[in-house]
């Protein structure tokens, strides 16, 4: 399948330690997906995986995109086949200006699409910028700003966002975007999110809280306990987990001894 | 470069060399005095050893002193295209040098300035044509006793670049001077800046030489003489050849409500021992010093500091940022000096090392001497390694492995490169770092 995203019996330690234990969950093009769970249950953890961060090692199981298991390859090779993943704690690059760092990421994905390429047109990139900042309500002045560097948490989780809008993945893993931000950042981010969402791409929104799913309405809602995709369902999902807490799951999935 | 050799050469700093070299110079008998006194103290003093503190992590066993041609007079040296480009006249420089091989190639300097008393051109006409404006300082911010090479060069400086900038002169644009070597492998050069009460200027020293010289030797003296209420932008850019011996001592003296904003380049040269210090004479002072260094290869650069708080109401700021790889080695020694009664005394360091290689090695030595007690003295120095997890996050965006490197090596630099208002030296040290990078990159770069 081209246009999906397929996890199939993930299986992930973190230094020796076991934490996803067989997760399977697909996502399509077109699709918008909740990851909800509570803390510690390995949502942030496939969160890197599927990006490809060194420090996990992948004991089982395959990621299938594009029509390859893309566990092999180094996060920049995912990025270019179209795979995003925003941050639930993005890292400061001091010193690089958010400009910068968008125009070098965009010419990085030319140059491997045509090694002719000679980089975006100056005129060409400001004017991008300058409107994916509008969709986002940033001013201008925010992308001579080093990234991350001194941000606050919204500001954080909306330089994501504008990453997202800047690079156009075919596959974004959103991890706990909505986390730290008052009820205001939550809603800009949520209208940045809707307005980028196409049906050429698939969205993994994880997420702690229902509250952001008030404003990003998902197709399906998963919910992660103790390193396995417990329950799916559709929205209505959510909402039942609100009110009976993830309490609920603690009693219905009491922890297998592992073999 | 056809024809061009070297017609006579003396080798190393004995009495015959020294008889000799003075037998090549006609100059006044002042200079020739203080040419006899710094000499002798050079007789007095040994070569630097591993016994030495400020020498204990640069060992220079290896140099021969007396192998050294102390002597040199050319013949038929004309200067390469690229280096009377940079300094040639155009709009946004007040003046040019060119010292090439030890002779003035090129100088010039803008007329209406000229008119109005600014002086830019090389030492030894500054020496016959302006004593008074030379001879006050000349050996006097930097003195043959501060040390072997100190001596050494007072001994025997061949040419050099004198800066004066008359009272309440405030000039726009930058000076250029290039002290530039490529047949003579030795360059005795001094640096001498004096700037009048009330004046303000900008002044951009290069030093470069291709990798093509080999094993040549430098030894250097900057005197910067800032007086009240003045200001001096200084900008180095050092870009030896990576065979080459480096030696300078370089000083300031800063005094009453003045400000110097000292910025050093260093990527090239071999070996390199230097001694950069600040005076703050005067109530107000202020002076401001950013570095930026990158080392490669086996590179190994040294570089002793001092802020000297003498005046009270004085205040010092110094930032050196450091990236090394491959075996390149770096050390960084800092003092903050809070002399007696410099109250009110505003010091700050802080030397930040970036290593790209595991066989690449900084150290990073601050020190405070506090003589005072009403006062703020604060230091930091960091050695590391670029973040992994800053790695994978540029990565994410689909930065190859070297790419991020690059961003975060440019990032690391930034916030000093940007202290440089000459956008030429910029883009020029900007170059030297993505060529350095290169290499570890692999050719994976886009420009």
């Amino acid at each position: 399948m081209e246009d999906a995203l397929i996890i199939q019996d993930l299986h992930v330690r973190v230094e020796g330690k076991p934490v996803l234990r067989g997760v399977d969950l697909t996502v399509r093009k077109g699709e918008i997906h909740a990851l909800m769970g509570p803390n510690g249950s390995g949502k942030t953890t496939l969160a890197y995986v599927l990006m490809g961060h060194p420090a996990y090692s992948v004991d089982q199981g395959e990621v299938l995109w594009k029509g390859q298991n893309i566990l092999e390859l180094p996060p920049d090779e995912r990025a270019h086949l179209g795979l995003f993943l925003a941050f639930q704690y993005p890292v400061a690059v001091p010193g690089v200006t958010v400009a910068n760092f968008l125009r070098a990421a965009l010419n990085e994905r030319r140059k491997r699409l045509n090694p002719e390429d000679k980089g975006i047109p100056i005129p060409e990139f400001r004017k991008l910028l300058r409107e994916k900042l509008a969709l986002l309500g940033l001013e201008d002045s925010f992308a001579a700003r080093y990234v991350n560097d001194g941000f606050s948490g919204g500001e954080k989780k909306r330089l994501e966002i504008l990453q997202m809008a800047v690079l156009q993945p075919e596959m974004a893993i959103l991890d706990e975007t909505d986390s730290g931000l008052d009820i205001d950042g939550v809603r800009t981010v949520a209208e940045g999110i809707n307005r980028i969402f196409n049906p050429n791409m698939g969205i993994l929104l994880i997420t702690h809280y229902q509250r952001i799913l008030n404003y990003i309405k998902p197709h399906f809602v998963h919910v992660m306990y103790n390193g396995r995709v417990v329950a799916s369902g559709g929205p209505d999902l959510a909402l039942e987990l609100e009110e009976k807490g993830y309490e609920w799951l603690r009693e219905q999935f009491v922890e297998q001894p592992t073999s | 470069m056809t024809g061009a050799h070297l017609v006579q050469e003396t080798r190393g700093i004995g009495p015959e060399s020294f008889e000799a070299f003075l037998g090549t110079r006609e100059e006044p008998e002042w200079l020739r005095q203080a040419r006899q006194e710094a000499w002798q103290i050079l007789r007095e003093t040994p070569k630097p050893g591993p016994e030495d503190e400020a020498w204990r992590r640069t060992d220079i066993r290896a140099l021969s002193i007396e192998d050294l041609a102390t002597v040199i007079v050319g013949d038929g040296l004309t200067s390469p295209e690229g280096m009377l480009q940079i300094v040639e006249r155009q709009d946004d420089l007040a003046g040019g040098l060119l010292l090439f091989d030890s002779q003035p190639a090129l100088r010039w300097v803008d007329e209406q300035l000229g008119r109005r008393g600014l002086i830019f051109t090389d030492l030894l006409t500054a020496v016959r044509e302006h004593r008074d404006q030379v001879a006050p300082y000349l050996g006097h911010v930097v003195q043959p006793a501060d040390g072997f090479f100190a001596a050494m060069n007072a001994a025997f400086w061949r040419n050099g670049v004198f800066l004066y900038v008359p009272r309440d002169l405030e000039i726009q644009f930058p000076l250029r001077a290039v002290i530039g070597l490529q047949k003579v492998p030795t360059d005795f050069s001094r640096i001498l800046i004096v700037v009048e009460p009330g004046a303000d200027v900008t002044f951009i020293d290069e030093r470069l030489a291709d990798d093509g010289i080999g094993a040549a030797f430098h030894t250097g003296i900057v005197e910067i003489c800032l007086k009240e209420n003045a200001r001096l932008t200084y900008i180095a850019l050092q870009n030896w050849g990576r065979y080459m011996w480096n030696f300078t001592h370089e000083r300031a003296s800063v005094d009453r409500d003045s400000t110097l904003d000292w910025v050093v380049v260093g990527m090239g040269a071999g070996v390199t021992k230097t001694f950069l210090e600040v005076d703050l004479v005067g109530h107000g002072a202020t002076a401001y010093m950013s570095g930026v260094f990158f080392f490669d290869g086996q590179q190994h650069a040294d570089y002793d500091t001092e802020q000297d708080h003498i005046a009270p109401h004085t205040k010092s700021d110094l930032l050196y940022k450091v990236a090394l790889k491959d075996r390149a080695r770096s050390v960084w020694q800092g003092m903050i000096r809070a002399h007696p009664g410099a109250q009110k005394t505003d010091a700050y360091q802080a030397n930040r090392n970036l290593i790209l290689s595991p066989h690449a090695r900084a150290d990073s030595i601050p020190g405070l001497e506090i003589m005072a007690n009403d006062l703020r003295c604060t230091h930091g120095a960091t050695v590391g390694q670029i973040n992994q997890e800053e790695l994978f996050y540029l990565m994410s965006r689909g930065l190859s492995r070297a790419a991020a490197t690059r961003l975060i090596v440019e990032g690391f630099f930034a916030p000093v490169l940007d202290r440089i208002p000459v956008p030429d030296i910029r883009r020029q040290a900007d170059a030297i770092i993505h060529r350095k990078l290169g290499i570890l990159a692999e050719g994976d770069f886009s420009s």
